[in-house]
């Protein structure tokens, strides 16, 4: 068997968080160049803050400063720092106490090398030139017995709110049935695949048929026309789309396929798309081609009469 | 039936809307499990274990919600387990902390369930852009549009219909101080004059996307007086694509409901149930479930809503509540039916109180109306008419 097809596969957004009034507090005195705690129901004081009691579950509302400077209780280096993390260098992640503190605080310490950490060492904030209002204000921690420099009071609002972005690298890879398909179609060919059990020929075919659970061998080349099932017109837009609406996602159920798959429909007024209709693929330049159904343009009528519904009843 | 009964004794849920900045996500939840918990008159010692669920990962970009909220949800040295079925996690959820109760592990559950749509974008996450397929997905309306179409042909059903239920569900809204959306106002006229959305699907057929949360507590024994019975619960699942699969009136919705009813001792559902909380995210979807749960034979369901049985005062009110066309917190839209159909039976419903509700239908569907979560609660004890 061929290798799998894969690609890349991005997925990014960036996310908010509404901080709620403990967090907003937090954010804001970072902001200022100030940490602060919450003391817990046993008298603890957490950094940061929990929003509700560890023990009771209560919320917390007691606001403690503590200093900007404490003591590394634990750390681990990171020789390679991936996309997103506090320094694009050679770093320590270390749990720092901070004074005046009982729960550690997990962020990056700035040693320049593995044999400058150790536990029990002390270290200080380095608090970015700019602050937003979020965790990132503390830039990192560096070894240091000296005091962090000192708050800078402001006018601003309170933080309400951060941006947490998220980005995932994927690489997808298609089964090995949908790669052959896909090969076909980098050849303008519709390769579906029979179950040797229902008989029923699935295009895309599938690792294993869904209903029956065996492996669907038995190639079929189906023809690029078929019938409309079931549509509907996409007048939304959306973060993301990439096709201008208004449009018309279709299922297209091939001459001789079992199921249905969804694409686009073109060639005629959104509004004259019935269910029934007959349609044909129009393929993109033959130079344009890959190995995806995006070679199909799009379908279009055929001029056919439509098919009878009992033909496309029991795929919808 | 189980041998251990087990009983809504409290719920809670917050006020939803468009955007609630001024909590957290924990916040969010405990808006929810305060109240609930006030309701069943019970407080933190009392509870044994927490379930959570919430909406697929990607429409909050919270993964391990279980990690992040334990201690708002006093969960710090209890069972904690997290739930995972898409949009019916809520109802699943309830049915997970329900069964817990029922097997005799644990006296007291609490469930809870939530979304916070705002903070990101739920037609972005449903659209991921899959390597080699075409880009033609627009979100769940885009999803679940050609199937409403399919339903219409196959049902014959007018077109008015689908206007029909959004009047009345987000009417019923308008009793409701914590829907997002009430609209008193709304008319038959201004939803069919409403933007084609996802052509059959219009605007104003369509749920909102909501911030809010949902809180249940489950119990062997009543803690605060009145208690929704738990007399049936049913959970079935099917695959999302396969060759002859119904997706207008699928497999697994039809033998849910078939179990829940043959657990509940039901025969003839619209009968015997008195008010029902249908997962209706685009108002077609109520005539689809009506047959799909058996309240009517395949092809009906629109004539009980063009009768208007299912308004309040009906022979089958729907959505009381004004369902998920008036609020929609998808992460927690299925445990809000079935919070609701406990309201009902405790009469707690307050303004939507069907008047001698005694027997209620709460019921969530998810993912390519693959999941199926129902349970049927009564005001008194399983066995007891």
């Amino acid at each position: 068997m061929t290798k799998p097809l894969s690609a890349p596969l991005e997925v990014g957004f960036d996310y908010t968080r509404s901080l709620g009034p403990t967090l907003s507090r937090f954010m804001t005195a970072l902001r200022q160049r100030r940490v602060t705690g919450v003391r817990g129901s046993d008298g603890r004081v957490h950094v940061p803050p929990a929003e509700y009691d560890p023990v009771t579950a209560e919320p917390l509302t007691e606001v403690v400063d503590v200093a900007s400077t404490g003591v590394v209780r634990s750390w681990s280096w990171a020789a390679e720092p991936l996309e997103g993390q506090p320094l694009d260098r050679p770093f320590a992640w270390a749990l720092v106490l901070l004074d005046g503190a009982d729960t550690a605080l997990l962020h990056a310490v700035d040693a320049g090398s593995p044999d400058r950490m150790r536990t029990g060492m002390r270290v200080r904030v380095r608090w970015a030139d700019d602050r937003v209002g979020a965790i990132t204000d503390i830039a990192c921690f560096e070894p240091s017995d000296e005091p962090a420099l000192e708050p800078l009071d402001d006018d601003g609002d309170p933080v309400t709110m951060i941006t947490s972005p998220v980005r995932l690298h994927y690489r997808h890879t298609a089964s090995a049935e949908e790669s052959s398909f896909l090969r076909g179609l980098a050849e303008g060919r519709l390769l579906g695949q029979r179950c040797p059990a229902c008989g029923k020929v699935y295009l895309p075919p599938r690792p294993a048929c869904p209903t029956d659970g065996v492996p669907t061998a038995e190639e079929v080349e189906l023809p690029d026309h078929g019938t409309v099932t079931t549509f509907c017109i996409v007048n939304v837009p959306f973060l993301g789309q990439r096709i201008t609406p208004p449009y018309v996602a279709a299922y297209v159920l091939l001459d001789g396929a079992d199921i249905a798959f969804l694409h686009l429909v073109l060639g005629c007024a959104a509004d004259e798309v019935r269910m029934g209709m007959r349609v044909e693929a129009v393929w993109k330049p033959r130079e344009e081609w890959g190995p995806t159904l995006q070679n199909i343009d799009h379908f279009r009528p055929t001029g056919e009469p439509d098919a009878p519904y009992d033909t496309y009843s029991q795929h919808l | 039936m189980a041998k251990q009964q087990a009983a809504v004794v409290g719920t809670g849920q917050t006020h939803h809307a468009a955007k609630r900045l001024d909590v957290s996500m924990a916040g969010l939840c405990r808006e929810a499990v305060d109240r609930a918990m006030a309701d069943a008159g019970v407080d933190w010692p009392d509870i044994d274990a927490v379930v959570v669920g919430k909406a697929p990962d990607l429409f909050e970009g919270v993964m391990m919600p279980e990690l992040f909220l334990a201690d708002a949800l006093g969960a710090n040295g209890k069972p904690l387990l997290r739930v995972h079925t898409a949009g019916s996690v809520g109802g699943t959820t309830a049915n997970v902390a329900a069964s817990l109760v029922q097997a005799g592990v644990h006296r007291r559950v609490l469930a809870v369930a939530f979304e916070k749509q705002s903070e990101s974008n739920a037609m972005w996450a449903l659209s991921v852009p899959i390597p080699f397929t075409m880009p033609v997905h627009a979100g769940a309306g885009g999803y679940f549009a050609p199937h409403v179409r399919s339903y219409i042909r196959r049902a014959g059903a007018p077109e008015h219909i689908g206007a029909m239920v959004a009047v009345k569900d987000r009417r019923n809204g308008a009793r409701n101080p914590h829907a997002h959306l009430r609209q008193p106002d709304i008319t038959l006229e201004s939803v069919r004059a409403s933007k084609m959305l996802w052509d059959p699907i219009r605007y104003d057929e369509t749920c909102p996307s909501s911030d809010g949360a949902c809180a249940i507590v489950l119990s062997d024994e009543p803690t605060s007086g009145a208690a929704a019975w738990i007399h049936a619960t049913a959970l079935r699942t099917e695959p999302t694509t396969f060759a002859g699969r119904d997706q207008v009136n699928p497999q697994a919705g039809r033998d849910a409901a078939a179990a829940l009813w043959k657990q509940a001792g039901i025969t003839n559902p619209l009968a015997q149930v008195d008010v029902a909380e249908i997962y209706v995210p685009f108002s077609w979807f109520e005539p689809m479930w009506l047959e799909n749960l058996g309240f009517t034979d395949e092809g009906q369901g629109w004539k009980l809503t063009e009768a208007g049985e299912t308004e309040i005062g009906g022979r089958l009110p729907v959505n009381p509540s004004g369902g998920v066309l008036s609020s929609n917190p998808i992460g927690a839209s299925g445990m809000l039916r079935f919070a609701e159909a406990a309201r009902q039976v405790m009469g707690r419903a307050g303004d939507h109180q069907v008047d001698g509700a005694r027997t209620a239908l709460g019921h969530a569907y998810g993912g390519g109306s693959q999941f199926f979560a129902m349970w049927v609660v009564g005001s008194e004890r399983a066995g007891v008419r």
